[in-house]
């Protein structure tokens, strides 16, 4: 009996493996060993037309001692500290009142959230250069109420204009963890804490934001690494204030021709990125625990 | 009372964020009928003339027909990973599910340029010569997760025993999975597939850096960005384009439901 009870185990196992394996052999190859492949890359240098294939660090020196990379990096990790934070307090509300309030319209709600999140980033892009343009729609609005009488040229180009579109484009997707999160609290505790006499606002202090705080987590997560390798929303809305290190990635892998030093630029990014979200993470527990109190 | 302002006041917010989301979104069809040359305001008068000119390019009629064909393949090609991906998740279990799983979803939460650097310099490293192949090669990798999602839900919550029962009366496994299995997941299968290939087809950061000479519509409309003078014709392209992906979603998104009616209805006892 105990036999036959390992062999069919032991065939679970395996179907399981032999269906799930040409997904990740796939993965595998087009992922991982590419990502592996920059990251050995980051410690060869170029000379000329060939690669000097010897281990040295003096890609990582230039990323982290000449000014422009500095300049570059430190912008960038602002400009995605900066999406993520308002992309999550923007968000919350939304994820609250459609798993508190949603009924049975949730999901229409989820869908009607997640369109524009699934349509054309390109084109989204494009729309904010119109909002914000010369001749805008923000300009014109103003123009046309009296408040100004010459366009605002500083609306386009700047780190501003690129949080904005930033923001626009993500702030769907950062919907749905918190949304998530919120689902799985058990209502009656938030009932009971009513009941017992909890003002709304202590219970959802101390039962509502601490059982979503995960959900905040990978909110913030989420928009935060991706946003700081942006290239489109810097390279049409950023102006020369608003570049950011996916600028200089992509003209090392093009035109500079200097794929070691972009190999260096783009692991340096991930690290630095996956670093200063961890700080954050931790910042927002420690907040949530405070306010728990 | 004060709840009262309070669960007021979270409406008006709501209509501030939906209008926040969507108006920059609706400015693209209003200045695809505008007949004013520049892309502001005021706008001038109606016409149809942005879309005749762009029906009669040829450029971006290559490139409509190139992203069709991307699009086609990719979304064939990921559903079909994702549907024995996702039944070996949520069916089996084998060693090493979690790394496999997040390695599949990893393109998620990795910032895009990366993604793409690094299949650019793995695919030269090898010498491929860079085509709409290979832009359907990555491209795969990164519909992956949309696809993984949306079949996972698709599977999980389906009531096992209407396979034991298949299997006991007699029907071998294959058959089971075809004649039972893929027609209560079958929505979900059409949704992964209708999803895949609207994120295929606006997809733009791989297919610029991996697609070579060839170009896929948002390479096209990336190249015309420089001139102010083809912006109204990019307006009347983006409008269509956004037409069409609102489409194929909602598509999918009913074909979703359905699949979540169906695997309820069919949960036995306990659903």
């Amino acid at each position: 009996m105990k036999r036959t009870t390992r062999s069919w185990r032991d065939r679970e196992d395996l179907r399981g493996l032999a269906l799930i394996s040409p997904t990740v052999l796939y993965a595998l190859a087009l992922l991982l060993v590419p990502v592996a492949m920059v990251i050995l890359y980051s410690f060869w240098k170029q000379s000329f037309m060939t690669i000097d294939h010897t281990f040295r660090l003096s890609n990582y020196e230039a990323a982290f001692t000449q000014p422009i990379y500095r300049a570059l990096f430190l912008r960038s990790l602002w400009i995605s500290l900066t999406v993520s934070l308002v992309t999550v307090v923007m968000a919350y509300p939304v994820a609250w009142y459609i798993s508190f309030h949603g009924g049975r319209n949730k999901n229409l709600w989820l869908f009607v959230i997640t369109v524009p999140f699934l349509t054309s980033y390109l084109l989204r892009v494009m729309a904010w250069k119109v909002v914000l343009g010369h001749n805008g729609v923000v300009n014109s609005a103003l123009m046309w109420l009296g408040l100004i009488h010459q366009p605002i040229e500083a609306l386009l180009y700047t780190a501003n204009s690129v949080v904005i579109t930033l923001v626009h484009s993500w702030v769907a997707f950062a919907i749905l963890p918190i949304f998530v999160s919120m689902e799985k609290i058990d209502r009656s505790l938030v009932e009971a804490g009513r009941d017992l006499g909890d003002s709304a606002f202590r219970s959802f202090r101390r039962i509502v934001l601490p059982l979503s705080l995960p959900g905040v987590i990978s909110a913030f997560v989420i928009v935060m690494i991706p946003t700081i390798g942006d290239y489109v929303t810097p390279t049409l809305v950023g102006g020369r204030d608003g570049m950011m290190i996916a600028n200089i990635i992509q003209t090392n892998f093009g035109q500079a021709q200097n794929w070691p030093m972009g190999a260096a630029l783009s692991v340096s990014a991930m690290v630095l990125v996956s670093l200063a979200a961890g700080i954050m993470v931790l910042l927002l527990r420690l907040l949530v625990n405070g306010v728990r109190r | 009372m004060r709840r009262l302002a309070r669960i007021r006041l979270l409406p008006v917010y709501l209509c501030g964020f939906i209008f926040f989301l969507y108006f920059p979104i609706l400015l693209l069809p209003l200045f695809s009928f505008n007949s004013g040359a520049t892309v502001a305001f005021p706008l001038r008068g109606f016409t149809l003339n942005w879309y005749a000119q762009l029906l009669q390019n040829a450029t971006m009629i290559d490139a409509a027909m190139n992203s069709l064909t991307v699009g086609l393949a990719v979304s064939l090609v990921t559903t079909t990973l994702a549907i024995s991906a996702s039944r070996a998740i949520t069916r089996y279990r084998f060693p090493g599910k979690r790394p496999a799983t997040g390695l599949i979803m990893a393109p998620l939460f990795l910032p895009e340029i990366i993604v793409a650097v690094a299949m650019l310099l793995i695919l030269l490293q090898i010498g491929i010569q860079l085509s709409l192949g290979t832009v359907v090669l990555g491209q795969i990798i990164f519909c992956l997760p949309y696809a993984m999602s949306v079949l996972i839900a698709g599977f999980e919550g389906f009531d096992r025993s209407l396979e034991e029962a298949s299997l006991d009366l007699g029907e071998t496994s294959f058959g089971t999975f075809r004649r039972v299995t893929l027609p209560v997941v079958a929505p979900a299968i059409l949704s992964s597939f209708l999803l895949c290939f609207t994120v295929s087809f606006d997809e733009f950061l791989l297919a610029f850096f991996l697609s070579g000479t060839r170009t896929t519509l948002p390479v096209y409309i990336w190249g015309q960005l420089r001139f102010a003078s083809k912006l109204p014709e990019v307006m009347a392209l983006g409008s269509l384009m956004m037409l069409l992906s609102i489409t194929l979603l909602t598509i999918a998104e009913i074909a979703r439901r359905r699949a979540e009616k169906r695997v309820t209805a069919q949960g036995g006892p306990h659903a």
